[in-house]
């Protein structure tokens, strides 16, 4: 009977826990289809190569109009580049800085000190050069779509089929534009048709087309490929520390799992002398 | 641990003399175990104090010296101080080569506080109570020594950095730098 | 205090202490000596889980203290400056987070297995009622804690809650003012509330020593509800078997927690927070942490055509349906300080309750009703479920408690708690 009840109120402590999440593909309530990534799951971790690429496109398509205020040059060794390396990508970029002895702001080449420059100087310019909206900073764009960053559980009382990761959706809505809007649709002027995007009516153009980026390594460009790699380095972005994270976990939970039992092991054997 | 003894009651019986060895033996396998785990799981919440990631990034800083012209002094943040970098005049490497040891307060040797002879770096900090010297800009007191004059208490150093007279006890520190090629210095 | 100390040292270090501060003598009888009923089952952990969850809280909240900026302009970027560059903030972070979720998960079982078994009953009530201040203080604590962080649900839960008071009479909209410091939750919010959140943790602390004196009068319940009646027969001393169990039960606890830290850390959070704060652009759904949705469904149910609503207010006369709804929130917790006079029983466990037992699983469900309904969006038929998900919980508390315990024929009890041990196939465990 005592067992009965403990069974009885872990499925019921188990449904209130899987019952927290919050409401997950809020609006348009299209079904986002779940990926396989190389990061997902208790043993995932990033792919160097597709953060490269995915940093390519970063900087050869996204940044043009997003900013990544939180991501800095020194950031970028996780991706396999040295010193060197990312001192020359950092001087690529301008940043501004001063006041100099005259009192003027000047602009001057970047360090790996220095954070991705934005390319509007303030929010206001970024939605004036955008119709109006400004295009939003993409640090924590996989940790804010969908249901947030990597997960090794993805399923809830409210979404018992399961929920995407910020990365599905990222990838799903990159790679839903329709070039023809189904009938039912009516998308303002100035908007574009997108099957994924909360509305349908998503105000970025489409911004990837094949061969958009010529890959360094040779893989092929297609609009796929961009947008899977994109979505790897934005969930790098948003969380830099996966690798580590799930790395000492692993180590933690084993720990924790030995001492566990040798503490059952000591308790059997300190109440063997009242059973 | 007897203490067991004035509760429940001891199945009595032959176990009684392995299972005290046993009981312990699992006991202080299970303290060490959680002893370790206790002492890791308390290192992040100290390690956190130290300097973090764009903390460390300032802690060196690089310099280009190619602009700087002879005579001309420039002063650079390091570390969140200031750092006096000066290209040195003929005169003035003479007159800090030629200074007698035995009359310095903090006695060195301009040998020993130059990488280059041409080339003085050194953290503008007065080293009396920390106020910043004079003598960086042109038109700025060089007081009597033709280097650097501190305004607070009045503490002269030399066109090597060194005390000569007033309150301070050391010479302007000289930080860890290295010429990474012929024109750019690395503090830090 | 209950519990006999022969304390007695051969250290001259020792008794020179004790003499002067008893505290020897005062751990001997509290944590060692001090009788236990022997057969506690592992609903008897959650006391203890929750007090290292709360020095859990405390350290990883100190530690992130050292680095967060309570001001609207740089907080974000201050959490996300721990989450990047400051060694192991991530972690801190994510165990900060975490624990909420785990403090109220182990504090709701805990205030279950009360429920359940009578704890609340006398000679306890005021062991009980100390409990409901520490969750009136945790949710306050919570409430707080998530708002600094300054993401977009930061400030609309914010918000939405302090603009509840405003539907209080006459005082209502000068106190929400004075909650703000302004005319919107801003600045002068931000900076008071990581003050409270500093400080409510060690009022929290303060109750937790209350709770543990008066549960130390008259000693722990245990599952048959019968008092202790002969200390030898019934109770074991609580080193070591307590202290073992209750380690057993954290590792097991910890087992669960480090998964979530590590493998899931965002899974009870919200994405939009992890949008900066907008004060032009609302969300689409403004939902409080998972701890919350219980109340909020209370709150939200109360709708002018409720009929809960009409009842109370005489048709609308004596208050709005917003003011319903707040008044009927904060009831939902304090209705529970009544609960010891509630239930009329004389028979505290659930055991022999079998009447009582099936209306408590009910009342169970239904908390996990109206938390379901209180994440999803009130339209439809989620509204009306919400609504009679609210009538029965103060029909149970209310109505059903009081009734039964008049009413019902309990199982005949064990004559002692011994007995019941001894008496049983299956081992107290």
């Amino acid at each position: 009977m005592n067992s009965k009840k403990t069974i009885k109120t872990l499925i019921l402590a188990a449904a209130v826990t899987l019952g927290a999440t919050s409401v997950q593909a809020a609006g348009s309530g299209v079904h986002i289809p779940s990926r396989e990534w190389s990061f997902s799951g208790i043993f995932g971790t990033y792919d160097r190569a597709e953060l490269q690429r995915g940093f390519q496109v970063f900087r050869n398509v996204c940044s043009a109009c997003h900013s990544m205020d939180l991501l800095a040059f020194r950031n970028l060794g996780a991706l396999g580049y040295n010193d060197d390396e990312v001192k020359a990508i950092a001087a690529e970029y301008q940043v501004q800085d001063g006041p100099n002895d005259d009192g003027d702001m000047f602009d001057r080449p970047a360090t790996p000190a220095d954070h991705w420059p934005s390319p509007f100087p303030n929010e206001k310019a970024a939605a004036a050069a955008n119709g109006g909206a400004a295009p939003p900073d993409l640090s924590l764009m996989a940790k804010a779509r969908g249901s947030g960053g990597d997960s090794a559980l993805r399923i809830s009382l409210l979404q018992p089929a399961g929920f995407p990761l910020g990365a599905d959706y990222l990838y799903a809505l990159l790679t839903g534009y329709e070039e023809t809007p189904p009938a039912d649709a009516s998308i303002p002027a100035g908007k574009y048709y997108n099957h994924y995007f909360p509305g349908h009516a998503i105000s970025m153009a489409p911004p990837l087309a094949e061969g958009s980026v010529d890959y360094s390594d040779g893989t092929a460009a297609t609009v796929d490929q961009m947008a899977h790699d994109v979505s790897v380095f934005l969930n790098w972005v948003s969380e830099p520390e996966l690798n580590e994270r799930k790395n000492i976990g692993i180590k933690v939970m084993l720990f924790l799992i030995v001492l566990t039992i040798m503490l059952y092991a000591l308790k059997r054997k300190i109440w063997s002398d009242i059973h | 641990m007897s203490e067991t003894a004035d509760a429940g009651h001891p199945t009595g019986g032959v176990a009684e003399i392995d299972e005290p060895t046993r009981r312990d033996f699992l006991l202080w396998s299970t303290i060490a175990v959680g002893g370790v785990g206790t002492a890791i799981a308390v290192w992040p919440f100290i390690d956190q104090m130290n300097p973090a990631a764009d903390t460390l990034t300032l802690a060196s800083t690089e310099v280009d010296l190619s602009q700087i012209e002879v005579g001309q002094s420039i002063t650079v943040i390091w570390r969140g101080k200031p750092v006096f970098i000066r290209h040195r005049t003929e005169e003035e490497i003479k007159e800090a080569e030629s200074v007698e040891l035995s009359a310095l307060p903090d006695p060195q040797a301009d040998a020993d506080r130059v990488e280059k002879p041409e080339w003085l770096v050194m953290v503008g900090v007065c080293t009396h109570l920390g106020c910043i010297p004079l003598g960086q800009k042109p038109g700025d007191s060089k007081g009597d020594f033709g280097g650097w004059f501190c305004p607070c208490h009045g503490s002269h150093y030399d066109t090597s950095g060194r005390i000569r007279k007033g309150p301070a006890p050391a010479n302007l520190p000289v930080p860890a730098y290295e010429f990474t090629d012929d024109t750019n210095i690395r503090i830090g | 205090m209950s519990g006999t100390s022969n304390f007695q040292s051969n250290s001259k270090v020792v008794n020179w202490i004790e003499h002067r501060l008893p505290i020897f003598s005062f751990l001997d009888s509290q944590l060692h000596q001090y009788p236990t009923p022997r057969n506690l089952n592992y609903f008897w952990n959650f006391g203890s889980l929750a007090g290292i969850v709360l020095v859990i809280m405390i350290v990883s909240g100190i530690t992130l203290a050292m680095h967060y900026a309570a001001n609207t302009e740089i907080a974000f970027t201050s959490v996300e400056r721990i989450m990047r560059d400051v060694n192991a903030g991530w972690l801190i972070r994510y165990i900060h987070m975490n624990g909420a979720s785990m403090f109220f998960i182990v504090v709701y079982i805990h205030i279950f297995r009360g429920l359940y078994f009578g704890s609340y009953k006398a000679p306890r009530e005021i062991l009980w009622m100390i409990g409901i201040f520490i969750l009136l203080a945790m949710m306050a604590t919570a409430f707080m804690g998530y708002v600094l962080p300054w993401g977009q649900m930061s400030f609309w839960g914010a918000t939405v809650i302090t603009n509840l008071f405003s539907a209080l009479p006459l005082i209502g909209e000068p106190i929400v003012q004075l909650l703000w410091g302004g005319f919107v939750v801003d600045n002068p919010t931000l900076n008071r509330f990581f003050a409270l959140h500093y400080l409510l943790p060690f009022v929290i602390v303060g109750l937790v020593f209350l709770h543990l004196w008066a549960l130390h009068m008259h000693h722990s319940n245990n599952p048959t509800g019968i008092d202790i009646k002969d200390e030898k027969a019934d109770t074991i001393p609580f080193h070591p078997y307590y202290t073992i169990k209750d380690m057993y039960g954290l590792g097991v606890m910890m087992i669960i927690f480090a998964f979530m830290v590590f493998f899931m850390p965002n899974y009870f959070g919200h994405p939009d927070n992890y949008i900066p704060a907008n004060p032009l652009v609302t969300p689409a759904h403004i939902v409080p942490e998972w701890y919350f949705l219980p109340f909020y469904a209370i709150l939200r149910a109360f709708t002018s055509d409720y009929w809960v609503y009409q009842v109370v207010s005489l048709g609308g006369f004596l208050m709005s349906a917003k003011l319903a709804g707040v008044i009927a929130m904060f009831a939902s917790i304090l209705v529970l300080l009544a609960l010891p006079w509630l239930d009329r029983s004389r028979v505290r466990s659930s055991r022999y309750r079998p009447v009582y037992k099936v209306f408590f699983w009910i009342f169970l469900i239904d908390c996990v009703i109206l938390g379901w309904v209180g994440g999803q969006p009130a339209e439809g038929v989620l509204v009306t479920i919400g609504q009679w998900a609210t009538f029965w919980y103060f029909f149970h508390l209310i109505i059903l408690v009081p009734l039964i315990g008049i009413f019902e024929r309990p199982k005949p009890l064990p004559a002692s708690i011994a007995a019941s041990v001894t008496g049983s196939t299956q081992p107290a465990e």
